[in-house]
């Protein structure tokens, strides 16, 4: 059974942080069809179109047909554990610092055996389990087998923390707390069990109504961060760099403007600014010391959240400012998500389709609620994926990128 | 008095009986700027990023590249910023004319009752009032509201509640009478704008812009240290950056005060 996770204790000054490293990085090209699925949280493998037959691990060709039909699909997620093995001892310099560590031979529904990292309460051989695709501290593909019905303190599970990003007594930056979705994600993370959340507001000597509410809430401390101003990002990390385990920007600035106005070029500057060059500040003072503390204990530093607008990936035409900045934030996003790979740190996209809120009032439903998006961000941290579709329009867009993305350039610039 | 007037200027600087007060608040990324609704275009704030510190990207030399909006911390307002001084002649900063930059000084003390009531609007009696002890303004006199204003920061500076700024400054009337009666040559304030907070609503809306910049005068905003000067008397040196075809620009605003004699 597994214990429950204890609060973490303060850090003892004179001791040295352990530095992060990092599992085997080594993958095939076809084989990140599972980077893929385990990035958005989709049990996948490779699936013979000929035969019908599931292969793994992934090839060129079907080991049943020889066809070379061979593509990525949904897959049944059980399956049975035909053996464990528990490894006390290795020469790797990751495992060596999580020993125990438990694997194990998984006999899938679908036809294959794969090896698979075993969560402590999935039995022994004979069980059923639960199977998911996750991305390891490297950034890399891996199976897991879990217990199918849940298991108490199931999230606590060591083997399980090192493929997620569980926000439970970690301490959180949200960047923008003028943001909707600042008081749902407190909210969200909360339930989740942060042990603190620092919210960042700019400009404090201009009110706004959600200030009294995320004051009075425990936990929660209302600090200055102002993405626009160098200087006011890189002391907020002075003070706080240290204690952040999970940022989340929700940076944005939503402004309309036409490509052929005049004044489009300033308000471009402005909201590139406060997304991209944000995001840029946000990276050079928080990255650098997040990075360093990505195997600090069990609560050490693991997730940087990227809230994006879906237009980044397809120019929408009334927002097109915005879809411009988040298409930079995205690129923005992935420099950032190979830098801090190498803490073991996970990025993660949270794309989101318009929002309920005010810069959208004009857009026809179906929109985001912050709580939603509050939820799927927390999922997506419990899951330890990377890239989050939230809301039906971003869904869609998801889909139909995957499909055609030369029909979703055309459909969002009508 | 002989024909070495600048001589005997220096003499006086030198000797201190010539003061010279900085009426200027430091330009800093957390100085509040004018807001317009959202949707609006905003002035951008100041801010100021790194080019080296003796390091990797300059070893031996410190320098910044700065970004700000013309109407950002203590600036000058030139006529061609409001509508009804956009057909004057030199109207911009960078036609200023540079006799301009220098003016004498009427310093109207109203801190107490800005203190009193943040909507405190400065009226003609208050002026005539300010004359009956003073004697008349000077045309080509700047005017300067001393309201303590600047003594205040950060949320309580900018004073924005829902219905927007709420800070003191002149009514209408006595803008147009400011002008018209008393030809002055520009209007200062402490505040964020030369207009109360409420401005908007009055009539002409933003009667300090109308009427300054309607008539070729000047403005002054984020004002200090007007408690350092005497009511009257005091030079006043505002030369804006010379920015073509510049609505306005940060400055720095010098006044220099003749000290009473001892002896």
């Amino acid at each position: 059974m597994t214990g429950p996770l204890p609060r973490p204790k303060r850090k003892n000054p004179l001791a040295r942080t352990t530095q992060p490293l990092l599992p085997p990085q080594t993958r095939s090209r076809k084989a990140h069809g599972f980077t893929l699925a385990a990035a958005i949280g989709r049990f996948m493998l490779q699936c013979c179109g000929e035969c019908g037959r599931y292969a793994y691990p992934a090839r060129e060709a079907c080991p049943n047909c020889l066809s070379s039909a061979l593509t990525f699909l949904d897959a049944p997620t059980g399956g049975a554990l035909l053996s464990e093995t528990r490894i006390e001892v290795t020469s790797d310099p990751y495992f060596r610092e999580h020993m125990p560590w438990r694997t194990g031979m998984v006999q899938l529904d679908c036809g294959p055996v794969v090896v698979a990292h075993l969560h402590g309460d999935c039995g022994g051989p004979g069980a059923r389990v639960a199977m998911s695709l996750q991305l390891d501290k490297a950034g890399q593909a891996v199976f897991f087998a879990k217990s199918v019905s849940e298991t108490p303190h199931m999230e606590d599970d060591p083997q399980w923390r090192q493929l997620s990003a569980d926000p439970k007594y970690r301490r959180v930056l949200i960047s923008d707390g003028r943001s909707p979705m600042a008081v749902a994600l407190v909210n969200a993370l909360k339930k989740a069990g942060a042990a603190k959340i620092f919210v960042g507001v700019a400009e404090q000597w201009k009110p706004f109504e959600e200030r009294t509410l995320l004051e009075a809430m425990e936990g929660v401390e209302v600090v200055d961060l102002d993405l626009t101003s160098e200087r006011s990002v890189q002391e907020l990390a002075i003070d706080i760099g240290a204690k952040v385990e999970i940022l989340i920007n929700t940076a944005d600035h939503v402004r309309p403007a036409h490509l052929f106005d005049a004044s489009a070029a300033n308000t471009a500057r402005d909201v590139m600014d406060h997304t991209v060059m944000g995001l840029m500040r946000l990276s050079q003072a928080f990255g650098p010391v997040m990075r360093s503390r990505g195997a600090d204990g069990a609560t050490g530093a693991v997730a940087w959240v990227n809230v994006l607008s879906v237009h980044g990936l397809s120019n929408a035409r009334q927002f097109g400012v915005h879809s411009v900045a988040h298409a930079a934030c995205l690129s923005l996003s992935q420099w950032l998500r190979n830098e801090l790979r190498q803490g073991g740190i996970r990025v993660i996209n949270a794309l989101t389709g318009p929002l309920d809120t005010e810069w959208f009032q004009t857009v026809p439903p179906p929109k985001v609620a912050p709580k939603a998006l509050a939820d799927a961000v927390v999922d997506g941290l419990k899951r330890g994926l990377e890239d989050i579709y939230i809301g039906d329009v971003a869904k869609d867009i998801e889909a139909r990128l995957f499909d055609n993305p030369k029909a979703v350039e055309r459909e969002a610039g009508r | 008095m002989n024909g070495d007037i600048l001589g005997v200027f220096a003499g006086a600087l030198a000797s201190g009986r010539i003061r010279v007060v900085d009426l200027t608040c430091t330009l800093s990324p957390d100085f509040p700027v004018i807001v317009m609704p959202p949707e609006l275009g905003q002035s951008a704030p100041f801010r100021m990023e790194r080019i080296s510190r003796y390091d990797g990207s300059g070893p031996a030399w410190y320098w910044n590249n700065l970004s700000f909006g013309e109407h950002t911390g203590t600036h000058f307002d030139a006529p061609i910023h409001w509508y009804t001084g956009r057909d004057l002649p030199l109207n911009s900063v960078d036609t200023l004319p540079p006799a301009d930059m220098i003016a004498p000084a009427c310093v109207i003390d109203c801190s107490q009752q800005a203190n009193e009531d943040a909507d405190f609007l400065l009226t003609v009696s208050d002026v005539v009032k300010w004359e009956d002890e003073n004697g008349r303004i000077r045309p080509r006199s700047w005017v300067l509201l001393r309201t303590d204003w600047s003594k205040k920061s950060g949320a309580a500076y900018a004073n924005l509640l829902a219905d927007g700024a709420h800070t003191p400054g002149p009514d209408a009337e006595v803008m147009r009478w400011l002008v018209a009666e008393r030809d002055i040559i520009g209007f200062g304030t402490e505040t964020i704008g030369t207009d109360a907070g409420q401005a908007g609503h009055f009539s002409p809306p933003y009667p300090a812009h109308h009427y300054l910049h309607g008539a070729g005068r000047y403005g002054l905003q984020c004002l200090t240290n007007l408690d350092h000067l005497p009511p009257k008397g005091a030079m006043i040196v505002a030369a804006p950056l010379k920015i073509q075809n510049g609505s306005g620009s940060p400055l720095r605003v010098l006044a220099l005060v003749q000290e009473r004699s001892t002896g």
